[in-house]
């Protein structure tokens, strides 16, 4: 393998895995708070679907941004309001949520735009342009770091490098802060936050806030960012592919980073190779497919270290029994 | 007391006129309603060429879910409605629960396998209409690599990709083909982003030509292959459109025809299994004035003879579906 080849597929990884990475990372406030969120594949979805129609009908990829983040922030809000002032059954609110997002996407668009569930093709202002880093063409004669610089570095659209700027932001948040410290405490002992006098239903709110704005940007930038437009379902899975990685991070933002180029690593590899040769075994491009769930699977069963959710996770909080 | 009575007298009339208002034929749109840009807007197509051009009219519906499709053949058949043309294989079940109740009444069942004595049952020749798809991406091809990207990986999808294949090998014996199929679950349908890796993926593997038969998945496809500025083929109906100057060609499925064909025939549609081909013009290549630009004459010619080569039986399309095999791509 070539470093051409080697860069287009760490390229690729990188697209892949940002999506991911918003998700997961919008997981990791939401569970750190005691919030179970398995709604990040349906907040993805209106997220993509705003973002698609809004940016369409201004022309402008900012205002499909902000649209996106809206509507990923109107279903937070339901989730919030059933799952912490109603105290009702976390991931019962999630599976709901993501149902109402794939009926309704599918409904509005196709109400809004007659184009069979599908929104406008996006174009010139209306899309997420790529940016070039400075200096990409002058180190480009600089052996394996100018290609390394230009191809894997440069070039993305500006949500990748805020996705990944997020993650030593999330880690000084959660570690370094007031707020971070007192996040942790009300996923796994929300009583103790009470009795410090803090409001256990407003930083709950607050995560669940968070998520949903991380889950509205990486829906944006599937819908404007890697395609031009929505398409109904067409987060295929990818929320689920995030919570697995969370899970395989073990709730730490560095390590969500690495899950998450793990797993796009792995995408990309079934991507370029439909079938690997190893010396007369010959891997399916299915196992290459499924290889993100069996590594959860095998992070769950204990075998690589164990991976312990927060304690109070999915347990709603009452005051007074 | 009295009052029901003229309701229900009322309601008597309402159906006697119904009744009367018969032979009108009618048309089902599927769950993607008739404007979906694809399936059923073609058949909506059809529909409407026959309406204008023998000033007849039919009676539609568009369904909204699944419980309205026994439902929805029910109502057109009480009403007298002859033929009911459906659109899609998922009718094929409320069809053959329905049908055995009317048996005068003739069920048109597009890409099913309902097999009764009232009903048509048609399927389309895609391995023929990919053939000729392949034999345009061949003559387009500068690098002598094309690509295709199916859906989700089913038979009918090799199918695609089986003609597409030996389309391309007759212009191009060593021209190579990279096949890849999205993915393994129906979320394959609908994966634009993962389309758009496979695009890019091929290009970099030599690919200046991909057929993409994905649903939703090949408008990522086409997408990707216009902004990387290679050609694209659609498929279905017509997609030259989505990119102009762009898209080389859509291989088409020409559920208007089937749907004009039924509405012409009337009442005294022959029942049974229809197989449209290319002979039929069942499919085909798609020819406007979105591609009119990149299509050169050796590629209609090439076109036009391999049609006629297929037609007069010279040329025989494997069909993946037969043997489960192909012969000149390894999946």
């Amino acid at each position: 393998m070539d470093l051409v080849t080697l860069l287009q597929i760490l390229d690729s990884s990188v697209r892949l895995a940002i999506p991911l990475l918003l998700a997961c990372l919008a997981g990791l406030y939401s569970e750190r708070a005691g919030i179970f969120d398995i709604g990040l594949e349906g907040k993805m979805l209106v997220a993509a679907f705003a973002a698609g129609a809004f940016a369409a009908v201004s022309g402008s990829v900012w205002v499909g941004l902000l649209a996106g983040i809206g509507a990923s922030l109107m279903l937070s809000a339901i989730h919030g309001i059933a799952s912490i002032t109603f105290r009702g059954n976390q991931l019962i609110s999630g599976v709901a949520i993501n149902m109402l997002a794939s009926g309704l996407t599918v409904l509005i668009a196709q109400n809004w735009f007659k184009q069979g569930g599908r929104t406008p093709a996006l174009s010139g202002e209306g899309r997420l342009s790529p940016i070039n880093l400075p200096f990409a063409d002058m180190f480009e004669s600089i052996p394996l770091f100018g290609p390394t610089y230009k191809e894997l570095i440069s070039g993305h659209s500006l949500l990748v490098y805020v996705a990944v700027a997020l993650v030593p932001i999330t880690w000084w948040i959660l570690y370094r802060t007031r707020f971070g410290l007192r996040l942790r405490a009300v996923g796994e002992n929300p009583a103790s936050v009470d009795t410090a006098g803090v409001s256990v239903v407003r930083l709950r709110f607050a995560a669940v806030a968070i998520c949903g704005i991380l889950c509205g940007v990486a829906g944006a930038y599937l819908a404007t960012g890697l395609q031009a437009g929505f398409i109904k379902e067409m987060t295929a899975g990818r929320g689920f592919i995030a919570l697995a990685a969370l899970i395989f991070a073990k709730w730490r933002p560095w390590h969500a980073l690495y899950a998450c180029l793990l797993f796009g690593f792995l995408q990309a590899i079934a991507v370029r190779f439909q079938s690997i040769d190893l010396g007369g075994v010959v891997i399916p491009v299915q196992f290459m497919e499924a290889l993100p769930f069996i590594l959860t699977v095998v992070i769950l069963a204990g075998f690589v270290g164990r991976a312990i959710p927060p304690r109070a996770g999915g347990e709603p909080y009452v005051k007074e029994r | 007391m009295t009052l029901m009575k003229t309701l229900m007298g009322a309601a008597a009339a309402i159906a006697m006129t119904a009744g009367a208002a018969a032979a009108e034929p009618a048309v089902i749109f599927d769950l993607g309603g008739k404007f979906d840009k694809s399936f059923n807007e073609a058949g909506y197509n059809g529909a409407q060429r026959w309406a204008e051009e023998t000033g007849g009219k039919y009676l539609e519906i568009e369904l909204q879910s699944e419980a309205q499709r026994e439902q929805a053949l029910r109502r057109f058949a009480e009403a007298g409605a002859n033929p009911i043309v459906t659109m899609g294989f998922a009718m094929t079940t409320p069809i053959e629960t329905v049908a055995p109740d009317y048996p005068d009444t003739k069920f048109v069942n597009i890409d099913g396998w309902a097999n009764l004595p009232n009903v048509l049952t048609i399927s389309f020749a895609e391995h023929e209409g990919s053939y000729l798809a392949g034999v345009m991406a061949a003559e387009a091809s500068e690098s002598g690599t094309v690509g295709f990207i199916g859906g989700m990986d089913i038979p009918l999808i090799r199918k695609f990709a089986c003609g597409y294949a030996q389309g391309v090998k007759s212009v191009n014996p060593d021209a190579t083909v990279i096949s890849n199929m999205t993915g393994s679950t129906p979320e394959a349908w609908n994966d634009p982003v993962k389309g758009g890796e496979l695009t890019k993926a091929q290009i970099s593997g030599g690919a200046d030509v991909i057929f993409a038969a994905a649903g939703g998945t090949g408008v990522g496809v086409l997408q990707v292959a216009a902004d990387e500025g290679i050609l694209s083929i659609g498929v279905d109906s017509n997609q030259n459109h989505l990119h102009p100057g762009k898209v080389l060609t859509s291989m088409l499925k020409r559920v208007d025809v089937a749907v004009y064909n039924a509405l012409t025939a009337g009442a005294d549609l022959e029942t049974g299994f229809k197989n449209l081909n290319l002979a039929a013009e069942g499919v085909g290549v798609a020819m406007d004035d979105n591609n009119a630009p990149i299509v050169t004459a050796e590629m209609t010619a090439a076109v036009d003879a391999a049609s006629a080569a297929i037609i007069a039986g010279d040329v025989v399309v494997e069909n993946y579906a037969d043997a489960e095999a192909c012969s000149v791509l390894d999946f």
